[in-house]
């Protein structure tokens, strides 16, 4: 289906030494986390120091990864090819762990115990929304600089929409920097000179606020802004780092989809993203293909032979000597049609994704057929990883 | 003859949840197409900015604003006359912090003001808790609005919420409890409690989207105890979405296909190369065999939870309007609506 769109070699990029990060990204339920494991074992299995980054496992597949709780340290996962010299570890993201130790990192211990008793920060810092991107970029950040691994891949969060992990950083950088907090510190920082957010206006948004928020919300935010502003230095500048690193040629991004209209729009809203924002694509991998199965008959053919089947032979018989204990020709429409469906579905798919690939033709590609069952264990992670040869 | 009854009669604001990828916003749509009928006016709302109603029923963006999208099953053959209206709203919290601020105060402007100074930033991203209130509390308002002169005297006969992936509609419902942390008093307390005393009724159901397969399932039963856990709140059904119907009966599913005797079937049928087709066919229909043992083995799991479950079937061409309609037909037959 991709005649034109060159293929995304995946082993390549995995036995490049000089490839130290692969992110994988795509919309929710398209196999990301599967993705990024299959991955990281393959990439071990190749002789890499691998660790694998990942926010929101499946139960089972952790378990086969030998995850079994969520504390932020990567562990080791057994059952990768020694011979090849290689390792794979494996961690899931503890998002408030993370967040509080940056706090504790960058403020006196008076002020640290003091933000982390607030009630802004505490549902800042264990809410679903931006936070949760926001510190998987901050632990990438942090294994990144560890320099214990050669290859880190990280599985970004399920977010609403597959950009979040990209703006979050952006966005709380924005709230933290804007006039907003300045509206909000300025009855606190009492005595300093507001400049011009003091101005007509003032009293009627500090009176909305008050009427939006209630007293003791905006007292909270006040302390809590405050408190944080300290902090939020050193919170910009790796950020930053962060975002530089992603920028930075040893960066491999991976976007995933399913050959369905929706995922594929986001996965079109991220290729062109990361243009805009100077990321290295190495290309999309289209996850979950209906491929054809031993034979190529066309859909319409198959109904109209089921068809001639069922009208011919309407008691189901072929040979009423048959050896056999089920009426032949129904069986043979049904599978007829059960081909149909395939043939169907199979081309629905390349349809759909076809209109992605002609309008990103220089997007390398793979695709990885669907498996009858979900992955969860070593060997399904390297039947997934067997269609990136 | 009278409207007949529907396993979720009473059940006014429906929410929608379910994992990525197991077409949520299909079914929420499609439920709200098959509850507006005989003249049922019926509120279909977006909560998370994708759009994805307006591509549904091929329509330009949606507006922060009501309007009505598509036109519900006549039936007038069996006396329940016309179809009804199905309305459609895509929230943004932004848009949701400004008509809070002008229905409860009257102070658009002011909000406007703060939108531009990063107000909206601070709702979702510093208290996303905050968000998802005005978000709820959106679609609660419809819920509850009146219509002096309408036949119940509610201006919608039904609200329904394609809201968060399962992963987070806990959270993302049990409103009271995200903000208490953060608000033990005042106006925002005060809204998420009436949010609250709407979500945590007998007239609001969480209905959960899923596929048939192994990771959907198990959300699926996570997302049905969680919601279980919280006091007065009320699981709705299972849309089993995308479900393979089985061409073939289990027994012949079983059984080993003779393929000398397929093959003189499908010679018999004016196609050639019988022998290697009917070694392909036999291959498929055994793959397909344990793709139904694997779908009856979650069917069994989901059935455990207790809930009803509707199926709706895979639509092989793709999801367009006529689609939405058929869908919208199952859950009719099948009691959902």
């Amino acid at each position: 289906m991709s005649a034109q769109n060159p293929r995304l070699d995946i082993d390549r990029i995995i036995e490049d030494r000089r490839t130290r990060i692969i992110v994988c990204c795509g919309s929710g339920g398209v196999g990301k986390t599967t993705t990024a494991a299959a991955i990281g074992l393959r990439a071990a299995d190749h002789g890499r120091q691998v660790c694998v980054l990942t926010v929101d496992p499946a139960r089972r597949l952790a378990q086969s990864m030998g995850l079994t709780s969520l504390d932020n340290t990567p562990r080791l996962v057994d059952g990768v090819d020694e011979e090849s010299g290689g390792s794979l570890h494996a961690m899931m993201l503890d998002m408030k762990r993370t967040f509080d130790e940056i706090v504790e990192a960058h403020a006196d211990p008076g002020r640290a115990t003091q933000i982390l008793a607030n009630p802004f920060y505490q549902s800042l810092s264990s809410s679903f929304a931006g936070t949760q991107e926001y510190m998987a970029m901050e632990k990438l950040g942090q294994l990144r600089r560890s320099d214990e691994w050669d290859l880190i891949v990280v599985d970004t969060p399920p977010s609403r929409s597959a950009l979040d992990f990209l703006d979050a950083p952006e966005r709380l950088g924005r709230f933290l920097d804007g006039r907003l907090i300045k509206v909000l510190t300025a009855p606190v920082k009492a005595g300093r000179p507001f400049g011009r957010v003091i101005n007509a206006g003032f009293s009627v948004m500090t009176g909305a606020m008050t009427k939006l928020l209630g007293g003791q919300l905006l007292r909270d935010a006040q302390t809590f802004i405050t408190a944080f502003d300290t902090v939020f230095g050193g919170f910009r500048e790796r950020a930053d780092a962060t975002y530089r690193l992603l920028q930075a040629p040893g960066t491999s991004f991976l976007v995933i989809a399913t050959p369905e209209p929706d995922a594929l729009r986001e996965a079109s809203y991220f290729v062109e993203r990361l243009a805009e924002e100077r990321m290295p694509l190495a290309g999309l991998i289209l996850n979950r293909v209906h491929t054809a199965g031993g034979s190529q008959l066309s859909a319409a053919r198959s109904l109209a032979a089921a068809e001639t089947l069922e009208t011919a032979y309407p008691s189901g018989e072929v040979r009423a000597d048959s050896p056999a204990a089920y009426p032949a020709a129904a069986l043979t429409a049904a599978a007829l049609r059960l081909h149909a469906e395939r043939m169907m579905l199979g081309e629905r798919e390349r349809r759909v994704a076809g209109s992605f690939m002609s309008t990103h033709p220089a997007v390398p590609v793979i695709e990885v057929p669907a498996l009858p069952e979900d992955v969860h264990d070593l060997a399904g992670l390297r039947r997934v990883g067997g269609a990136f040869a | 003859m009278t409207v007949r009854d529907t396993d979720w009669d009473g059940v006014r604001l429906h929410v929608v949840t379910g994992k990525g990828g197991t077409g949520k916003t299909t079914v929420a749509a499609a439920l709200a197409l098959a509850l507006a009928h005989a003249g049922r006016k019926v509120l279909l709302i977006e909560a998370e900015g994708r759009q994805g109603i307006a591509r549904l029923f091929d329509r330009p963006p949606l507006p922060y604003a009501e309007r009505k999208i598509a036109i519900g099953p006549g039936e007038a053959h069996d006396g329940r006359g016309a179809g009804g209206d199905v309305y459609a709203l895509a929230i943004d919290p932004e848009g949701a912090l400004l008509d809070y601020l002008q229905m409860f105060y009257g102070m658009r402007s002011a909000g406007v003001a703060l939108g531009r100074l990063g107000m909206v930033d601070f709702a979702t991203t510093i208290a996303p808790g905050l968000g998802d209130v005005l978000v709820t509390g959106k679609a609660t308002e419809a819920t509850r609005r009146r219509q002096p002169g309408s036949a119940t005297g509610f201006a919608y006969d039904a609200v329904v919420l394609d809201a968060p992936p399962t992963g987070r509609i806990g959270r993302f419902l049990n409103v009271s409890a995200e903000v208490s942390g953060l608000a033990k008093v005042g106006p925002v307390r005060t809204h998420a409690d009436s949010v609250a005393n709407v979500i945590k009724s007998p007239q609001t159901a969480v209905h959960f989207v899923c596929t048939l397969e192994e990771m959907p399932v198990q959300e699926t039963l996570d997302g049905i105890a969680e919601i279980r856990a919280v006091h007065g709140m009320q699981v709705g059904g299972i849309m089993i979405n995308m479900a393979r119907t089985a061409k073939l009966s289990r027994q012949e599913l079983k059984a080993q296909p003779d393929l000398a005797v397929m093959a003189a079937a499908l010679g018999a049928a004016g196609l050639y190369d019988a022998d290697a087709l009917a070694a392909a066919l036999a291959e498929e229909v055994s793959e397909h065999a344990r793709h139904i043992e694997l779908a009856d083995r979650e069917r069994t799991e989901l059935e455990a939870a207790g809930q009803p479950i509707y199926e709706l079937p895979l639509i092989a061409e793709g999801i367009d309007l006529a689609a939405l309609h058929k869908l919208a037909a199952e859950l009719r037959d099948q009691g959902a609506a």
